[in-house]
């Protein structure tokens, strides 16, 4: 074997690159095409002293030529610099709140992520093995319907009946208010196992439970189809009829078929993450979730164009280190796939 | 009238996925007549105010009044213009940029193939709703602003269709023979591969309609799509959502609704479509 598994990785790591690249590129472009400056945006048309202008010019960063700043600001991020805020409160590093919000982001991620795999495991392994019935039949109008399900409309129906209407769950923010948690990973439900915080536990589970109902329902359609046809193939495949002739049981069948049909899942992840990316902005938002999404949409009310930019260009890394996870998961999983 | 009689043979005949097909048409259908006749459905003004707030659906306003007491049914019909507006509009850009990209880009290869793909695999792989965020920010809300933004997401999903399948088309015997008896590239390109790929386009252009009728709603549902009070069936679920933990949930139900019903119809149409062109399972 001429390269390795770790080559491989390497090489997926290196084509990360110019995926970022180009991003950061179209976005850093974008925000400029405003006209005026962003400085004078967020202070309106106060009229300030020159001086004082030049100086928020100069701790925003912007004012140096066009291509100055597209390089200063990737020389940057290389070292975990995003850029300072330019309101509310202005000249605050935009890490600050990345490094804030993200763990927020990322555990309702998780937890959607797995609902919705999950979902669509089970919805599609029952549409293959009642194929041409009702169940089946049911199953992929479910995965239509999912798809086209309204994140808001589906989260604020959710609120409607289990928070408001029942009382059983909460509907916004993360914990109970007057319940300490001491963070170490920013992950609530994982701080409060390894504090051992049980008040904690069972409170960030609570809050998470609609939000990542939401979010994973609408992301389960998807992987109902695929799972589904992809489970009619395999079972139709001789290795399967034979195992059935040798009389295997049919749970355990079912479980090798499942096993193969798999595989192919695994691609779809990295797009439905960065379609759960999508949908998490979406999802914060209705259920004032502290994450990303929610940052994204403060910012964009004070017009702050630097967080803004932070923002999406770390979400585009966050992106493509997913895409390579899923990339490494497929090589390991796939032996045909060649390093 | 041959080809008529083929269309409805193609569009209702007795095949796979009718009952899709006629569901998804019905209401596409309904939501264009509201849109078209929404002076002479909606029977109040949509923008009208009154003293008659968060009045529940009755008979008098069949989906109740908002905070402002303005009739919420009038408000939904009137709201279909905007989202079917800023989606078609959305949707002929990109197609109007992605499918010949996505031609030349798979017919000459090279290069520039290599680039484009490489840009278009770049936004492709990227969050839709977030990029389209950034650019609706940029351009500030507007219907036309709006349909901008969406458009640039969907341009890489028509591209990456067209690309690959001009790829596979021009080895074939057609293109081939077209060469052999003198034909242009442009005439290959526009006269004998794109009307192959009509059927394809058509499945992608239902679905990527059902999918912006949702990033469109998600735009206005942040703020980013429309300025009040213009009616919005997004923007009046964001105004309505504060009001949810008081009870008055026809405030947010009713469009909700409307904004699934017609991407699930237009998803369903796409479904059928596809069955009937046997795509696969994309």
């Amino acid at each position: 074997m001429a390269r390795g598994l770790g080559q491989y990785i390497l090489i997926r790591a290196l084509m990360i690159i110019p995926t970022i690249l180009i991003l950061y590129t179209l976005v850093f472009f974008f925000l400029r095409i405003l006209p005026g400056n962003p400085v004078m945006a967020v202070v309106g048309t106060k009229n300030i002293p020159p001086e004082q202008l030049e100086h928020l010019m100069e701790m925003a960063g912007l004012n140096k030529p066009l291509y100055v700043q597209y390089f200063d600001y990737l020389k940057g991020i290389l070292h975990g610099d995003f850029g300072v805020t330019l309101a509310f409160p202005m000249g605050k590093p935009v890490w600050d709140y990345i490094s804030q919000r993200f763990p927020a982001t990322l555990e309702l991620a998780i937890w959607a992520f797995t609902v919705s795999v999950l979902l669509g495991l089970i919805t599609g392994v029952l549409g293959a093995t009642k194929k041409g019935t009702k169940v089946d039949t049911s199953m992929r109008l479910y995965s239509i319907i999912a798809y086209t399900l309204f994140i808001p409309w589906f989260g604020m129906m959710l609120q409607y009946v289990f928070g408001i209407h029942l009382h059983w769950l909460p509907t916004s923010g993360r914990l109970d208010p007057g319940v300490d948690l001491h963070t170490i990973t920013g992950l609530y439900v994982l701080d409060s196992i390894l504090t051992g915080n049980w008040e904690a536990l069972v409170s960030s589970i609570r809050h998470l439970i609609l939000p990542a109902l939401t979010l994973g329902i609408v992301l389960s359609g998807a992987y109902t189809r695929l799972v589904r046809n992809n489970m009619v193939d395999v079972l139709s495949q001789d290795f399967i009829r034979s195992y059935q002739a040798r009389g295997v049981p049919d749970r355990k069948v079912l479980w090798y078929a499942l096993k193969n049909a798999f595989i192919p899942v695994v691609t779809l992840m990295g797009l439905q993450f960065a379609i759960l990316l999508g949908g998490a902005v979406l999802t914060e938002t209705t259920f004032s979730w502290p994450g990303m999404g929610t940052f994204l949409v403060d910012r964009i009310d004070y017009r702050d164009y630097n967080a803004i930019q932070g923002a999406v260009i770390f979400f585009a890394f966050f992106v493509g280190v997913i895409s390579l996870i899923v990339d490494i998961v497929y090589a390991i999983l796939d032996p045909r796939v060649k390093y | 009238m041959e080809i008529a009689g083929k269309i409805a043979e193609f569009l209702f005949g007795k095949k796979p996925g009718r009952g899709m097909m006629l569901f998804g048409l019905t209401i596409v259908l309904i939501v264009l007549i509201m849109a078209i006749f929404a002076p002479w459905i909606a029977p109040y003004d949509p923008t009208q105010s009154s003293d008659d707030v968060f009045a529940p659906p009755s008979g008098e306003h069949l989906m109740g009044t908002n905070r402002l007491g303005q009739d919420m049914f009038s408000r939904i019909v009137w709201g279909s213009r905007i989202v079917l507006y800023v989606v078609f509009i959305a949707t002929l850009i990109s197609m109007a940029i992605g499918i010949p990209l996505g031609l030349v880009s798979g017919y000459y290869g090279g290069k520039t193939d290599r680039a484009l793909s490489v840009v278009m695999d770049s936004i492709y792989a990227f969050p839709a709703l977030i990029l389209a965020i950034v650019i609706a920010v940029v351009l500030g809300p507007s219907p036309l602003n709006t349909a901008i933004a969406i458009s640039f997401v969907y341009v890489p999903t028509y591209f990456r269709m067209v690309r690959g399948q001009t790829l596979s088309l021009k080895g074939q015997l057609f293109v081939e023979a077209a060469h052999a008896i003198g034909a242009k590239n442009r005439e290959i390109m526009f006269k004998y591969i794109l009307p192959n790929l009509a059927p394809t386009i058509l499945v992608v252009f239902t679905l990527s309609v059902a999918d912006a009728i949702l990033t469109e709603a998600g735009l206005s549902f942040l703020g980013l799509s429309v300025t009040p009070p213009t009616p919005d069936w997004g923007y009046d679920l964001r105004v309505g959502q504060p009001f949810l933990l008081d009870g008055y949930w026809w405030l947010v139900f009713f469009p909700g609704v409307m904004i699934m019903l017609l991407a699930m119809a237009f998803a369903l149409i796409g479904e059928a479509l596809n069955e009937r062109v046997s795509l696969g399972t994309r």
